[in-house]
């Protein structure tokens, strides 16, 4: 299964998957339309820095969600077969404790204030929004095999170079 | 992308076949690796004028203002007015170099002569100089002097050329507005400070400055180059011509004038035919040249010079294995050129010292060797055609037969053989009476992001089988000719009744046999001021404003800075500007609504229309041309 996978070394901070994910979840899913008829819309993945390295973050769709098993209505539930978290807004209460309960900080107020927002990892797109307009590749939608052989590659040649 | 939505133009796409077996990369293959292009600079949202940026503004939220407190509409209308310096600056730089030759030719320093003393002495008329007992030198001199004025202006009085040509009226209405520009590279120079960190944030503000741009780029960029270009290099006449890449010729050493400046390209032409014995020596048939861009434009509308193809053509030209060298002066020469020409055997040489290319030779032009330097640059194509690789070549067949020259002086010369008294009452009287529903020019570029030549081509078609008069420069006039579209015959094809049935009584009185074209070329980008002319003729005449003409421009496939500070002329002199690709703006409703909305246009009378489908284009323009035509009462 491909998962959003991050290369914080990569990431310049351009902002173009904050950009692209509030388009996807506008009304008109397109980014001049949206602007023009002034759709209101918001971002679920988030460049954050220390000044150093970037990192764009969303929801980790995490196979034991924290977020999902501190929600008290099961409004936050993980769905096997697409191993999504899936957020149902209608049997949100509003008691933030998945807010709380989440480490990464990936979920946030919706734009009402009253209920959450989180990722829904784009379900009307084959590639999510966020990788799709990220222009360097820090932000990947692959399998873990590919990510992973990528990563072993890069050692090698770091632990190479050191030698 | 398929070839088919990479350009309709035949020759293209077998080119487009060729690059790809031949492992070239070119202008498409580099946009697609682009994509994602920053939805941030699409908008116009992003600020990099200071050190604390980049700054970008979120559309649909926080943050909506820049570090220095900058929001959406004044980063919009900054950005823009950056643009329309960038492109002013270019039509401005060209008219002082043309200047700068008359000036040269005037203290008898340049390789050129003076070909239309006729144009010299109305011009000097027009300025007020006085041109009695003073021989063809002094005269040059003193309108090359006047000509510099334009830049050397130091008081708040307005900037010459401007005042000598632009209507009483337009003057009154961008007095009020307080946008009458003083001095070409002041009001350039001011607009960078304008923007700078910390000055202006006033959109509406800098929107007024945007329309001084546009009237510096009207009058000291096009109409200046226009005016004294014609004086060296004579004022077009029509003239016929072939287009597209099916004029290279194999047996030929091929030259290509890629670039904007005649003044080298001229000079190429003329060393191309003094050299023929050499290339013949060397094995070939003789030397062919072509144009790409608004050079060849400029020698053809005044030699004849066959057009090898427009702005996204460049690259294939190349591929075709078949052209020897391409000289090169400035302005949309696409860098790749020097890595295309090193998989084929042609050589790139750059001529001006601000436009070098890494890999290309460079032979730097100067006015008072420009023979020498021609010369040696058609050696270079000679001794390059020597290393040609026949089995790299591939020419298509596509070549079309075009009608160029059509200045101002040319149209009223051919009308005056209806109407010798009154030769403007032929043509006022067809758009009296409907036979011509009105004019539009098409002009600009090609943008790799729309197939190319598609806009152009599919809304002017619409335009004449309307009975539109329609005229055309730059890219695309390129783009009609190749469509066949600059030729008598496609009157009959494509043209309206009433239209064709002008057409056809003008080319006839006019001795060409035939109708005239149903899209008259132009010229080069710098030559829409000769639509300008026309327009403030025919607005003289009627006793109107232009801005009350059933008239439209057009830029289908706008590209560069260049089409905006165009457009933005166009808007100012009160023309409905349609644009088939949308510049940089949507991220401030205030700098687009204003753009294209009822104030600006109720305050200059023209504003822009965006529309990227080019029928529904044509419609709003028809529906422009004819409202137009109700407020006058015709």
């Amino acid at each position: 299964m491909q998962q959003l996978l991050i290369d914080p070394d990569r990431c310049l901070g351009c902002h173009s998957c904050e950009l692209a994910c509030a388009v996807e979840h506008a009304l008109s899913k397109d980014l001049f339309a949206a602007v023009l008829n002034k759709e209101s819309s918001a971002a679920s993945i988030f460049v954050e820095t220390d000044g150093e390295t970037n990192l764009p973050l969303q929801c980790r769709h995490c196979q034991e969600p924290a977020c999902a098993n501190a929600c008290m209505s099961g409004a936050l539930q993980r769905d096997a077969e697409t191993g999504k978290v899936l957020f149902n807004r209608d049997r949100c209460v509003g008691c933030w404790m998945c807010v709380m309960a989440c480490p990464f900080g990936a979920i946030e107020q919706d734009r009402g204030q009253k209920v959450i927002s989180k990722c829904d990892r784009c379900p009307d797109r084959e590639v999510p929004a966020c990788a799709g307009a990220c222009p360097t590749g820090a932000i990947k939608f692959v399998e873990i095999a590919e990510y992973s052989s990528d990563r072993r590659k890069r050692y090698l040649t770091e632990f190479v170079k050191e030698r | 992308m398929s070839v088919k939505d990479k350009t309709v133009d035949p020759a293209a796409q077998q080119m487009l076949q060729k690059v790809q077996a031949d492992g070239v990369e070119t202008v498409w293959d580099r946009l697609q690796e682009q994509q994602p292009q920053c939805g941030f600079g699409t908008l116009g949202i992003c600020c990099r004028n200071c050190l604390q940026g980049p700054c970008r503004i979120n559309p649909f939220g926080k943050p909506d203002r820049g570090v220095c407190g900058a929001d959406a509409h004044t980063i919009v209308a900054r950005n823009l007015l950056r643009n329309l310096a960038g492109g002013t600056a270019a039509h401005v730089d060209h008219a002082y170099d043309a200047v700068e030759a008359l000036y040269a030719i005037a203290e008898g320093n340049a390789g050129y002569q003076i070909k239309d003393e006729g144009k010299l002495q109305a011009i000097a008329t027009r300025l007020g100089l006085e041109t009695e007992g003073r021989d063809t030198g002094e005269l040059a001199k003193a309108v090359a002097q006047k000509a510099l004025e334009t830049f050397t202006n130091h008081t708040d009085d307005t900037m010459g050329w401007l005042k000598a040509w632009a209507p009483r009226e337009r003057l009154d209405t961008w007095r009020e507005l307080g946008v009458l520009p003083r001095n070409a590279d002041r009001e350039i120079r001011e607009a960078m400070h304008q923007t700078t960190m910390g000055v202006d944030a006033d959109p509406v503000n800098l929107l007024l400055a945007c329309v001084k741009q546009g009237l510096v780029d009207g009058f000291a960029g096009l109409k200046l180059a226009t005016d004294i270009q014609d004086v060296i290099f004579g004022t077009p006449k029509p003239i016929q011509s072939e287009t597209n890449l099916g004029v290279l010729k194999a047996d030929h050493v091929n030259v290509i004038v890629h670039g904007h400046v005649p003044l080298l390209s001229e000079k190429v032409v003329e060393w191309c035919n003094k050299l023929e014995d050499e290339a013949r020596e060397a094995g070939a048939a003789g030397i062919n040249v072509a144009g790409i861009c608004c050079t060849g434009n400029e020698v053809l509308m005044r030699q004849g010079v066959p057009q090898a193809t427009n702005f996204l053509g460049q690259e294939l030209a190349l591929a075709t294995g078949a052209v020897d060298l391409m000289v090169v002066d400035v302005q949309c020469i696409m860098p790749s050129l020097a890595n295309v020409a090193q998989c084929y055997h042609g050589e790139i040489v750059s001529t001006m010292p601000i436009a070098k290319i890494p890999g290309a030779e460079h032979v730097p032009f100067s006015f008072e060797e420009a023979d020498r330097q021609a010369e040696k640059i058609v050696r270079k194509a000679i001794k390059s055609f020597k290393k040609r690789d026949k089995n790299k070549v591939q020419i298509p067949d596509e070549k079309v037969s075009i009608v160029a020259g059509f200045s101002m002086e040319a149209i009223v010369e051919a009308l005056s053989k209806v109407n010798a008294d009154d030769p403007l009452k032929p043509l006022v009287d067809s758009i009296k009476d409907g036979a011509i529903l009105g004019a539009v020019a098409t002009v600009g570029c090609n943008n790799a992001k729309a197939t190319q030549d598609l806009n152009h081509v599919t809304m002017v078609k619409e335009l004449i089988a309307s009975d539109v008069l329609v005229v055309a420069t730059g890219c695309s006039a390129y783009a009609l000719g190749k469509a066949g579209l600059l030729h008598p015959d496609a009157t009959a094809k494509y043209a309206g009744e009433g239209l064709k049935k002008v057409l056809t009584a003008v080319g006839e009185a006019a001795g060409l046999g035939g109708p005239l074209p149903p899209v008259l070329h132009m010229g080069s980008c710098v030559d829409n001021s000769r639509i300008g002319d026309l327009l403030v003729a025919l607005a003289d005449y009627l006793g109107v404003s232009v801005k009350d003409l059933p008239v439209a421009a057009s830029a289908p496939e706008p590209q560069h800075e260049k089409a905006l500070s165009i457009g933005t002329w166009a808007v100012a002199m009160g023309i409905l500007t349609h644009v088939g690709l949308p510049p940089a703006v949507l991220g401030s409703d205030v700098v687009a609504g204003t753009l294209t909305g009822e104030k600006i246009e109720s305050l200059l009378g023209g504003r822009f229309y965006v529309e990227t489908d080019p029928k529904a284009a044509a419609d709003g323009i028809i529906k422009h041309i004819k409202a137009k035509r109700r407020a006058l009462g015709i």
